[in-house]
């Protein structure tokens, strides 16, 4: 005779708790279809639904379903085959309000105007990101994230901007801009100089990456804030994460920004005039072109709003690092080569030449196993935590979000048990030669997949190429086995990530303690691991697959018996 | 005796001074028939106003050719003596906030395009080759009269060009050039075929001088907005509008023709004054080595305007229906026409003198090495087989 025994009172509990459950926050689909039908636009509405991998605990959430809604201003003139958006995302924590009321009165306004020659969206998003990743699919017709997303009623033509506008309060003391977009994609620098000539024309406080502008730059103080900006701007780039809806549309080739509207301690507060102006005169602008933006830089790093570092002045630094790891190559091809020869003038006339493809045979086959040995602990890595998160989940007492991680954690840590194991594939015969043999390859495999990330993601390649390209290119099984194996963990891609994400929050000055710095560490690999599945980044599975077993196969090195 | 001396001599400078204003009146008439002598020539206008370029931040080209169509229709040359080429359609663009119109001034004081513009070529007719044709003439049969230049070689002809301009090169839509010998060589063609009695060229795009640089068919001025090496500027953007509305070369060309009506005898001088470096910030130039009369003397309504020459006669003539009457009269008519001395034309063209040109004397030259190694191996040759005393006898 409990609680549960009696049905009725089973029925009650379990409304209750559905009740609990249910999410507090949820667009008002219908009030902002009437006000967007009011102002007279055309309205449509889109519902989409995804069941996550696992749950995430930032944004908690599992199981995730909402509607989107879209009004679309045509074009008085013009024959509806471009497009502009303007975008809201909204969430549950933080339902941006006043960035959709900003968005319906600028849509009132523009839908007074005569002069506009592309369609224009005003899109409000549930679910911020997935939302915008739900709409964007279905406006290109695609699928590449296994979202579920109703077909689009209604359309408006190729898009050639978009802007996405986050507000939290009615008062803004800055703007703020984020460019980075989803794996590093840059917009064309075009629509940030447009973004910051209105800001200048309208007398607006403009930040980036929330620092400001430094306006003594023949001092020091000045370029030492535009290295810091530059630093962050290297980081965010690197870690692949769309900062904002923009850059989820960069993926469809759609030039974007975030505008960020802070609520700082200043003074001097703008209303949402000034912010609607600047976004008046953007939307007029990009209105009057005729094609698509494509005349500025597609790659560069941004020390403050109104400079910018170009691709050729800052890719040849890539260049010389992975220059290092080819030379070292060569010098290890050189060595085999002596290494081969040697034997053979030693050995005389007389079978010479059997022995050396026998020994050559032989090192194939001892390169072939650490090989297939380093890939498949990626693999586990890659696919283990997420396959596996229901057996943790029920065998210890975590949940499946912290049984990912763990489960990453785990498979990473075992990667570094591994030349103890794999020391009897190893061959006798000519110890030395094998040694210098895998480590060629595997220089050879780093410098290949440094060399195609680095032109994709410039941030991302140069970071790594960074911290790996030394160890990479020192690992010897002789010398100070300890002091190099400390070395070399502290240079795999694992802490790598670990120390980003300190420098990132000492860059924001808000410097973390070990434990916190730890739980942030925690959080970023899920969140890595949710953005690989839900959006398509490919920081995780560039990690996971590429860059860590090459890392295995330097520790095989160093503890080459 | 010395009295009548002094008288006489007194007498004489008395009706020297007493003629001395008859004088100087017959020298006066004499000078007003010789400036009419030196006067224009022709008999019908022609306009040729082209706009190379499109898209929409390229209004001020569109407006610039509109307003010297306005002024040019105005002082009196017929759309049918007109052919307007416009390379894009700016007063029914979507991003125009005033349909319709095309302004010319800031604050959307003068509307340029109004009610009665024809245009000839439009958006991608008009091309270099399009251009070309039209300039000489050779244009496919089934043309349509409006889109055609019938000038004869009593003709004068304004040519205004506007758009985006390089050293030696004028862009067409973005996609194609014409180059200033083109130009020239197309100017030659008309000559040859007698289709101008004078042209004035004039050309408002960026490094506009160079584009008559080449030219060296006779009876041609040339105006443009800016020298080599320059840019031409935009006037003000209008900010209702969102761009530029005129260049501002045009812009005071059309200040200056606004107060030009058809009886004005401002010269080709007032002309070549418009828009010092000072309101352009780029140097007009203009090239007259080619044109047979000063430039003071050319007005400007040869050009810009269709003006006859009216003669007005106080004689009366009296109309009889009679028949036999008439036929008489015809018949003294005839005599009379034999009677009469041939007409003789004032040699407009000499043409004699600008066809066979003397030819250029070249400088002479040292022989180069080359030739000097071959005689001197020649020579040696010689002397080789002939053997060294035959040198005596030259030296």
């Amino acid at each position: 005779m409990g609680l549960l025994s009696d049905p009725v009172r089973r029925r009650a509990l379990a409304r209750l708790v559905l009740r609990l459950n249910a999410p507090l926050w949820a667009l008002p689909v219908a009030w902002l279809e009437r006000t967007m039908r009011s102002v007279g636009l055309e309205v449509y509405t889109q519902s989409f639904s995804r069941k996550l991998p696992f749950p995430d605990e930032t944004h908690e959430r599992y199981m995730v379903s909402g509607i989107n809604v879209y009004g679309i201003l045509r074009a008085p003139r013009a024959a509806s085959t471009e497009s502009l958006v303007l975008t809201v995302p909204c969430g549950p924590e933080s339902t941006n309000s006043q960035a959709v009321g900003l968005m319906l009165a600028l849509a009132a306004h523009f839908r007074g105007q005569i002069y506009w020659a592309k369609d224009i969206i005003f899109l409000v998003t549930e679910h911020d990101l997935l939302g915008s990743e739900a709409w964007l699919e279905a406006y290109h017709d695609v699928n590449v994230t296994g979202m579920q997303s109703s077909p689009l009623q209604g359309r408006a033509g190729a898009i050639q901007a978009a802007v996405a506008l986050e507000l939290s309060s009615d008062v803004v003391t800055s703007l703020d801009v984020a460019v980075e977009g989803l794996n590093g994609q840059l917009p064309n620098l075009d629509l940030l100089n447009l973004f910051q000539t209105f800001c200048q024309k309208g007398g607006l406080l403009c930040t980036l990456q929330g620092k400001l502008q430094p306006q003594d730059w023949p001092s020091v103080d000045g370029p030492l804030q535009g290295v810091q900006t530059l630093l962050l701007m290297v980081l965010q780039q690197a870690s692949g994460h769309p900062h904002g809806a923009h850059g989820l549309f960069l993926r469809y080739r759609v030039e974007a920004l975030t505008l960020r509207g802070i609520n700082s301690f200043r003074q001097y507060k703008y209303d949402l005039v000034a912010v609607g102006k600047a976004l008046e005169g953007m939307f007029r602008k990009l209105n009057h072109l005729l094609e698509r933006l494509h005349q500025s830089f597609f790659f560069y790093l941004l020390p403050a709003l109104s400079r910018f570092v170009s691709i050729g002045l800052y890719m040849p630094a890539a260049g010389f690092l992975l220059l290092v790891l080819g030379l070292k190559a060569l010098e290890l091809w050189m060595q085999l080569h002596e290494a081969g020869v040697g034997p053979e003038q030693a050995g005389g006339t007389s079978g010479s030449s059997p022995p050396l493809p026998a020994t050559q045979r032989v090192g194939l086959a001892s390169l072939v196993a650490p090989l297939l040995i380093s890939q498949a602990v990626g693999l586990a890595l890659y696919v283990l935590p997420v396959l596996g998160q229901h057996v943790a989940a029920q065998h210890f007492p975590v949940a499946e979000a912290e049984a990912v991680v763990l489960t990453l954690l785990a498979v990473y840590a075992a990667g570094l048990a591994l030349p103890h194991s794999t020391h009897w594939v190893a061959s006798t015969q000519a110890p030395d030669r094998s040694w210098m043999a895998l480590k060629l390859v595997a220089l050879i495999y780093l410098a290949l997949q440094l060399a195609c990330i680095t032109l994709t993601n410039f941030s991302l390649g140069f970071l790594l190429a960074a911290t790996m390209v030394p160890g990479a290119a020192l690992t010897k099984p002789s010398g100070p086995r300890p002091l190099c194996a400390a070395l070399l963990v502290l240079t795999s891609p694992a802490a790598t990530l670990l120390g980003g994400l300190f420098l990132w929050q000492q860059l924001q000055e808000a410097p973390l303690s070990p434990a916190e710095g730890w739980r942030l560490f925690l959080a970023a690999l899920a969140q890595g691991v949710l953005e690989h599945h839900t959006y398509g980044a490919l920081l995780f599975p560039l990690l996971a697959l590429g860059l860590y077993p090459c890392w295995l196969l330097f520790w095989n090195v160093l503890f080459w018996k | 005796m010395v009295d009548t001396c002094f008288l006489g001599r007194g007498f004489t400078t008395l009706v020297g001074l007493l003629l001395l204003p008859f004088g100087s009146l017959a020298a006066s008439q004499i000078e007003d028939q010789a400036e009419q002598f030196f006067r224009s020539g022709h008999t019908n206008n022609w306009a040729v106003l082209v706009c190379t370029s499109r898209f929409w931040f390229n209004y001020r080209h569109v407006a610039n050719t509109l307003s010297v169509y306005r002024s040019v229709k105005r002082l009196g040359i017929p759309d049918s003596h007109i052919v307007l080429m416009l390379a894009d359609d700016m007063a029914c663009n979507p991003r125009n906030p005033k349909p319709a119109t095309v302004f010319s001034h800031k604050n959307m004081e003068l509307n340029v395009y109004g009610d009665d513009v024809e245009v000839d070529y439009r958006s991608y007719e008009v091309t270099v080759e399009n251009f070309l044709r039209v300039l000489t003439g050779r244009i496919p049969s089934s043309t349509p009269r409006s889109k055609r230049l019938l000038s004869d070689d009593r003709s004068n002809i304004l040519i205004y060009m506007t758009g985006h301009g390089g050293n030696g090169f004028l862009k067409f839509q973005d996609s194609e050039e014409i180059t200033n010998i083109e130009l020239a060589d197309a100017f030659e063609q008309m000559w040859q075929k007698r289709r101008y009695n004078e042209l004035l060229f004039i050309i408002d795009t960026c490094q506009g001088a160079s584009m008559y640089e080449r030219f060296y068919s006779p009876n041609i001025m040339a105006l443009a907005s800016s020298q080599v090496g320059e840019d031409s500027l935009s006037h003000q953007p209008d900010p209702a509008i969102g761009v530029h509305l005129m260049d501002r070369y045009t812009f005071y060309v059309l200040e200056f023709l606004e107060e030009i009506n058809p009886a004005s005898q401002t010269n080709m001088n007032d002309l070549f004054q418009v828009c010092p470096k000072s309101l352009c910030v780029s140097t007009p130039g203009h090239r007259t080595d080619l044109f047979q009369r000063d430039p003071k003397n050319v007005l400007i309504t040869d050009f810009f305007g269709s003006v006859r020459k009216v003669e007005i006669t106080t004689e009366t003539i009296s109309l009889q229906p009679d028949s036999g009457i008439m036929e008489s009269s015809y018949k003294k008519d005839l005599m009379d026409e034999e009677l009469m001395e041939p007409l003789k034309y004032a040699e407009q063209l000499p043409v004699a003198q600008i066809i066979h040109q003397k030819p250029k004397l070249k400088d002479w030259h040292p022989p180069g090495g080359f030739i000097l190694g071959l005689w001197a191996l020649i020579i040696m040759v010689f002397f080789k087989t002939y053997g060294i005393k035959h040198m005596k006898f030259i030296f």
